[in-house]
């Protein structure tokens, strides 16, 4: 039975990647500026499930402190540049 | 490397991450091929719900197994998502219609110009 939690492991980890490699063929043909950031926004949240996957193939629970740092600066990320294609400058005088 | 694993971990574990890689997957390949960007939107936000959940129930259930007891760490990172994910999708949306307006202004604009 552990064989195949292991497999299941290898099939997600195999699916994330597939979807980031997605993403990157979005962020690199994206024909506007927003879906350049939809695509970073599905990249990092991609990382962050990749992240947990590692952290339970190699039961340690350093990667959680990762995966909840990048869940943090990614949505920082995201809603800066999300505010600067909307007004042209993040933080407003 | 899972061999001390008990069974009421390894089958939810497993069914959970089936579900949440075909769910990425799936999302995935529509924010590839989906035609423009506002269906696009609808790809990631199921990683952003389905998938982000069920990895982290999983990842729950394997800590809490690895330590023998109740371990919730992972709520943290269930709530900031949940929370996190709509008001990304909001402010994307809004920078989009502004700039499709935007646009669409200009090239009235420069239709009326021209003629």
């Amino acid at each position: 039975m552990s064989a195949v939690f292991g497999y299941a492991l290898w099939f997600a980890q195999a699916c994330i990647a597939i979807a980031m490699l997605n993403g990157i063929v979005r962020m690199y043909i994206g024909p506007a500026a927003q879906d350049r950031v939809l695509a970073f926004d599905s990249i990092y949240m991609n990382g962050m499930l990749m992240l947990l996957t590692l952290g339970m193939s190699s039961m340690s629970t350093a990667y959680f402190d990762m995966a909840l740092l990048i869940a943090l600066f990614g949505f920082v990320g995201t809603v800066a540049l999300a505010k600067f294609l909307l007004r042209g400058e993040v933080i407003e005088p | 490397m899972t061999a001390t694993l008990p069974l009421w971990v390894t089958i939810p574990g497993t069914v959970l991450l089936v579900l949440a890689g075909l769910t990425t997957l799936i999302g995935s390949f529509g924010l590839l091929r989906l035609p423009d960007f506002f269906s696009r939107m609808h790809g990631p936000s199921m990683t952003n719900t389905l998938a982000a959940g069920a990895t982290l129930v999983s990842s729950m259930l394997v800590s809490s197994a690895i330590a023998e007891r109740p371990i919730i760490h992972e709520l943290l990172i269930t709530l900031f998502v949940s929370v996190s994910a709509p008001i990304t999708g909001i402010m994307l949306l809004q920078a989009a219609l502004y700039r499709n307006k935007a646009r669409r202004s200009d090239d009235v604009s420069a239709e009326g110009n021209s003629t």
